[in-house]
């Protein structure tokens, strides 16, 4: 490894183009993504990961898309921060998404800082990061740049694609872009637009990056700074609404933090002061301002909708995919409501559709947590695509 | 609590030798293999297992209860959390072969217009119910005064989830309110056993307990 010294800003921009315990994918000049933006991003790489083996049909690859602020390490030890992956408790063997049936495969989306081509990446035609250069993607983007990574695989249907949140938007973009390339789709937690709350939390989070001197009006990566106070403030806020009123009062009440008195100050008296710091603190070690900025554009972009006439069900006349869609009870981010938006939309264009919601109040949060109900509907879902596909299922 | 009735009944009506109920193997025997089912109130999925063992049917189950609808998904169906009463008019027309509403019906707001969205959903309607016509029930409220119960039926009044009962001359009437067209009619006496298929409609309304309609749109 090399030797990073006390300059994490630089080891960023070093995983953002040479990405540790990762595989990589590189599109030269002539391959390259067209972007939403009418623009073309070239070249470009895209860093994943695979779990388990393709089988000789090609038939049992599971496409993992990532959330916000995840990446391709779903379910490996982080090489960054040293923890597990984000979704160990449902993908290994013998789990619901099995690795010794199933071929995963889970890219770094584009625009993000952790090995796929982003704003921290160097621009190659400056030899220095792209910063705002960078152009400004959609979730649509990100789905077109996995299916060239697929094409590159050799990999043409997929027999399913499952991701939570930001994750799951890809998993729905996936089914309206190339619905005969997914067998079995599984959106948790996702909408088929973003929300106009959900906008606006996104847009103070930016704010709070943009207003930190630090960010240099984007350049920080070149002027040796790095928006730490602005990146943690985001994060801070975004973390509130991953989680719910009962969850947090359950975890943190009005506890004090290592004291028994508040100090009539504006330390972090409350526990969930101290928390909330820790989160943001921590993630700015490993997350790239400018790509939280573009990522979360991409989500502010996604309105299905808007790209077949209005008509979400248009967006899925017809198809042949096998949904399973799934929302937590205390998710306000991404409530039941949406979830249910997807089915009735699915439902009218005669699409073959679960849905069902879980009862919790961990919040949006919950689809990477513990939830043995979601472990068994997942299991059970893909259980019984896997029949239907002819691919081997374990007897229990 | 719409699955609460269907799994009392699983554990009350006869089963067969083969350990499922007879009224859902009636139903199956209606449907006519590879149609496109949609079981509106399908508990556990009980009905959409036979009938994708025994018809292998392309078939989707709408259930009011989270643990029902958790339950369906993780045997692998595809159920969606839902109600009879509002979620129907979301179904494009003619989208199913055969909408299935069992053991649900005395459990909807609007009985009337839940068969009317399933003979607009599906080119065929099944209906089956508990007939509050027969002997016992009749027994019950006429000389007893009181509110019937019975092994199908085991709610007291105060907590049934169960609004609009009929009998099958009931039933009879919104059919014919509705403009369906009766395909086929078998009413099951307390042992499960069809009874005799030319038996009037009276002795139907007095010994059958429960009864399961074949509907079709008149066109």
């Amino acid at each position: 490894m090399v030797d990073l010294g006390t300059a994490p800003d630089v080891a960023r921009s070093r995983e953002a183009d040479e990405p540790r315990d990762s595989l990589v994918a590189r599109f030269g000049h002539d391959r390259p993504l067209k972007l939403d933006a009418g623009v073309e991003l070239s070249p470009f790489q895209i860093a994943y990961q695979t779990y388990g083996t393709l089988n000789a049909e090609r038939s049992n690859a599971v496409l993992i898309c990532h959330a916000l602020t995840g990446d391709h390490h779903v379910a490996n030890v982080h090489p960054v921060t040293g923890k597990s992956g984000w979704w160990e408790t449902l993908i290994g063997p013998g789990k619901p998404i099995d690795t010794d049936r199933y071929f995963i495969i889970c890219p770094n989306v584009i625009g993000a800082c952790m090995g796929t081509t982003g704003p921290a990446s160097t621009n190659p035609k400056t030899g220095k990061p792209w910063g705002l250069e960078f152009p400004v993607i959609t979730i649509r983007d990100m789905v077109r740049a996995q299916a060239m990574l697929l094409d590159e695989l050799k990999i043409d249907t997929l027999f399913a694609v499952a991701g939570g949140s930001m994750g799951g938007m890809q998993v729905l973009q996936w089914a309206a872009s190339y619905p005969r390339r997914v067998f079995a789709a599984l959106p948790i937690a996702a909408s088929t637009r973003h929300s106009a709350q959900n906008i606006a939390f996104h847009e103070v989070g930016r704010q709070a990056v943009m207003a930190d001197p630090e960010w240099r009006g984007g350049r920080y990566l070149v002027e040796g700074a790095n928006p730490r106070r602005g990146l943690a403030v985001a994060r801070m806020g975004a973390h509130i609404t991953y989680l719910s009123d009962a969850a947090l009062h359950r975890k943190f009440g009005r506890k004090y933090q290592d004291r028994s008195n508040p100090t009539f100050s504006f330390d972090a008296d409350f526990e969930v002061e101290s928390y909330l710091r820790h989160q943001g603190s921590s993630f700015v070690e490993r997350f790239d301002a400018n790509s939280y900025l573009y990522l979360t554009r991409a989500m502010d972009y996604f309105d299905i909708a808007a790209d077949y006439d209005g008509s979400v069900a248009n967006a899925f006349k017809g198809s042949e995919t096998r949904f399973c869609v799934v929302s937590f009870t205390s998710d306000w981010l991404f409530p039941t409501s949406d979830s249910r938006a997807i089915v009735h939309a699915l439902n009218a264009g005669g699409a073959r559709v679960s849905f069902a919601e879980i009862v919790t109040d961990k919040g949006h949060d919950a689809f990477l947590l513990e939830e043995p109900e979601l472990f068994a509907i997942v299991r059970g879902f893909l259980d019984g695509a896997a029949r239907v596909r002819g691919l081997p299922i374990p007897k229990r | 609590m719409l699955s609460r009735v269907k799994r009392d009944l699983t554990m009350t009506a006869a089963p067969t030798p083969g350990g499922s109920r007879v009224d859902l193997l009636l139903i199956a025997d209606m449907v006519t293999p590879g149609a496109r089912v949609l079981d509106v109130g399908c508990g556990d999925g009980e009905l959409l297992r036979i009938l994708g063992e025994r018809r292998d049917v392309d078939g989707r189950g709408i259930e009011l209860s989270r643990e029902g609808v958790n339950e369906c998904v993780a045997k692998g169906l595809a159920v969606i959390q839902g109600d009879a009463d509002t979620d129907l008019a979301d179904y494009p027309d003619d989208a199913f072969d055969f909408v299935i509403l069992s053991q649900t019906l005395q459990a909807t707001r609007h009985p009337r217009i839940v068969l009317e969205h399933m003979l607009r959903i599906g080119r065929h309607a099944v209906v089956s119910f508990p007939n509050f016509g027969h002997w016992k029930i009749r027994l019950q409220v006429g000389l007893g005064g009181h509110m019937p119960t019975t092994d199908n039926l085991p709610y007291a009044w105060w907590d049934s989830p169960n609004i609009h009962f009929c009998t099958i001359k009931d039933f009879r009437q919104l059919t014919m309110v509705t403009g369906a067209k009766m395909e086929r009619a078998v009413a099951l006496n307390a042992w499960g056993t069809p009874l005799r298929f030319n038996a009037p409609w009276w002795f139907w309304n007095l010994f059958g307990e429960q009864a399961v309609f074949l509907l079709s749109r008149r066109s």
